[in-house]
């Protein structure tokens, strides 16, 4: 489809969804995916709310006045207000709390993105073979998938920070560890199901191995469970790293997260509730966000959704 | 072996004294498939008749080593002098999709859902050919037009889902000739299908057939297919060969009675609307229980006393046409019911 069906989209919903259905021929599964994905607005308005919540965190502290970790004590615990420059108030360490929080949206941005796309790459590879190849592999590999549950994950943290340092890369690396278990059961239990349709005999019937059955066959297959549990990876993600955060072991004072910033301001809720207004208000934005968009995808990549 | 087709060239498949039987989970063991032994020429058709739970699918997919986890294979399965059953994984990948290809009942299940047409189509291309992405498009378009798929260069980027059944069947049909394998197996392929749309694939298959002289393995209860497409036909009940021998011999002198039932059982065009058609009593053992005479027994209307006990073994026999052909019955060929009709079966 054109632009300009998109464009008009805008004006008349049913006039666009009955023309996308006029020549389905002749596109590519791409174009496909991205025009039905295009007929979702709560989506496309998603993608430009979550676009600019990331413009704002990696441009936003450049153009503000102030740095993260400025304190000043003539403007300590400042309610919002326009007329002080301080947008979103201050800190009671007198810190500007529109800056911490662009700061700290980077830090639980790139921890989400990172730790979900290691989650779902782990989760899925692991589920898929598992539930495929069966038997005594399935077996073992989902023994150590049990193994993994019983190991306190705070534990795991607590032992690579005091082995390896503070770092970014670990905290994203520890969280990983331990998220993707859950999602490759539910690959799993969705692949067992999988194997058994008729499609994939057909795949072996034509002498196609099972590395690649899996891979092009059951992978694709497994696209709708893989993005809705995606989106519920992704706040579990940057909420446990605000826990790692919180217990000194993710990122240190006087950098930030939004997962920092809720656990500070949610102490402080009663005298200085701004202080867990704004980040609370960026995360569930974006939390919301991702949901949306992940819907639209499922929807999108569905040959079947019209 | 048989020898009913006779031709002068080693054969394409050799299937020997193939057996498969399920464990089940409780410790069981269910034998789906007992002794069956067959060729199959080049460009010929042979066609596996039976009812549902006859064998006739599980020896499809033994071949191909397609069985599940449960299943074991015994026997022998030679295609063009190699063993497709003790084979490794990576040299039986070599041969099923490009010499040995198989199409399924279901069109609307064996395609894969999220991929288009064109994908799964030039996966098998590129799998068993060195070719380019675009060679195998334009091949793959090619074999769409011969099977008579319309506008195939833009229908082929379409999902199996937006396709009807009949359309899928020609796709299927369609990747299943895309390396011109030698010998195409057809698990019920019209089964799934209404009976308009049935008797367009037949004629596809046959006009393929005979340009390409791919040898057919085909299965399926429906005697009219057979008698339209086949060289050869063996009739399975209960896992086991009842009779095997040309199409012709079959249709014109069954010598079982299981034939001869599922022959009777056919409307006739002749026939008033208010004849009953004419079923085989009964129901079909279940294959988990041991069978110690012949498995037709107790739904034969001829069967003597030796029939429930002593299993008659599938014999060779001359015919009174001079043919050879073999069947596996205990009663004398004279014996059996007088004045059946089968010269309609056609």
């Amino acid at each position: 489809m054109t632009l300009s069906t998109i464009e008009t989209q805008t004006g008349d919903a049913v006039a666009v969804s009955a023309s996308a259905h006029i020549d389905p021929f002749g596109d590519s599964p791409a174009r496909h995916a991205w025009r039905r994905f295009a007929q979702n607005r709560a989506a496309l308005v998603s993608c430009v709310i979550l676009g600019l919540i990331i413009l704002a965190c990696f441009v936003g502290p450049w153009l503000l006045p102030y740095g993260f970790d400025d304190t000043d004590w003539l403007s300590i615990s400042l309610p919002p207000s326009l007329a002080n420059m301080h947008w979103f108030g201050t800190d009671e360490l007198g810190r500007d709390l529109l800056v911490r929080t662009l700061i700290g949206g980077r830090i639980s941005l790139e921890v989400g993105l990172l730790g979900t796309t290691l989650t779902v790459a782990i989760g899925v590879a692991w589920g898929a073979t598992a539930g495929y190849a069966g038997g005594k592999i399935d077996a073992a590999m989902m023994r150590i998938v049990d193994m993994m549950y019983a190991i306190p994950y705070m534990l795991i943290a607590i032992l690579m920070m005091t082995l390896f340092g503070r770092a970014f890369y670990l905290v994203v690396l520890t969280i990983s560890l331990f998220s993707w278990i859950d999602m490759a059961r539910v690959v799993r239990g969705q692949t067992l199901t999988l194997k058994k349709r008729e499609f994939i005999d057909a795949a072996r019937a034509t002498g196609v191995p099972a590395a690649r059955i899996v891979m092009q066959h059951i992978v694709p297959n497994l696209l709708g469970v893989v993005i809705i549990y995606t989106t519920v990876t992704v706040p579990g993600i940057i909420l446990t790293e605000s826990v790692l955060s919180f217990l000194g072991l993710g990122v240190q004072e006087p950098m930030t997260s939004w997962g920092v910033l809720i656990a500070d301001g949610t102490s402080k809720m009663e005298v200085r509730p701004w202080l867990l207004a704004f980040p609370g208000l960026f995360l569930i934005a974006t939390l919301y966000c991702t949901n949306y968009i992940g819907d639209a995808l499922r929807d999108a990549f569905d040959p079947k959704v019209q | 072996m048989s020898g009913t087709t006779m031709n002068p060239t080693s054969p394409l498949i050799e299937v020997e004294h193939l057996a498969v039987r399920f464990t089940t989970p409780n410790g069981g063991v269910v034998e789906a498939v007992r002794d069956v032994s067959f060729t199959l020429h080049k460009g010929k058709t042979l066609g596996i008749v039976g009812e549902s739970g006859s064998g006739k699918s599980q020896t499809a997919l033994a071949m191909m080593g397609l069985l599940p986890p449960n299943g074991a294979v015994s026997g022998v399965a030679r295609y063009d002098g190699r063993d497709l059953l003790g084979m490794k994984h990576a040299e039986l990948n070599r041969i099923r999709g490009d010499r040995v290809a198989m199409i399924f009942q279901d069109p609307m299940t064996a395609l894969n859902p999220f991929l288009t047409i064109e994908r799964q189509m030039t996966e098998v291309l590129q799998l068993h050919r060195k070719i380019s992405r675009k060679q195998a498009f334009e091949q793959a378009v090619a074999m769409c037009e011969a099977v008579r798929i319309a506008d195939a260069r833009r229908r082929i980027k379409m999902y199996p889902h937006e396709f009807s059944g009949g359309m899928l069947q020609r796709v299927m049909i369609a990747m299943a000739l895309l390396c011109e394998p030698d010998v195409l197996i057809a698990d019920e392929p019209t089964t799934a299908l209404d009976v308009t749309v049935q008797a367009q694939i037949i004629e596809l298959l046959r006009d393929l057939q005979s340009d390409l002289g791919t040898a057919i393995i085909l299965i399926t209860h429906d005697m009219g297919v057979v008698a339209s497409l086949c060289d050869d036909v063996m009739v399975m009940y209960g896992g086991r060969t009842m009779e095997y021998g040309t199409a012709e011999q079959i249709f014109s002198q069954p010598t079982h009675p299981y034939t001869i039932g599922l022959l009777d059982a056919l409307p006739h065009l002749d026939d008033d609307g208010d004849v009953p058609l004419r079923a085989i009593a009964g129901n079909p053992p279940s294959a988990g229980g041991a069978v110690h005479g012949c498995a037709f027994a107790p739904r034969c209307a001829m069967a003597e006393e030796q029939c429930a006990s002593v299993r008659p073994e599938l014999l060779a026999f001359t015919d009174t046409d001079g043919g050879q052909r073999q069947r596996a019955c205990h009663l004398p060929i004279a014996e059996l019911r007088p004045g059946v009709r089968v010269g309609g079966a056609v």
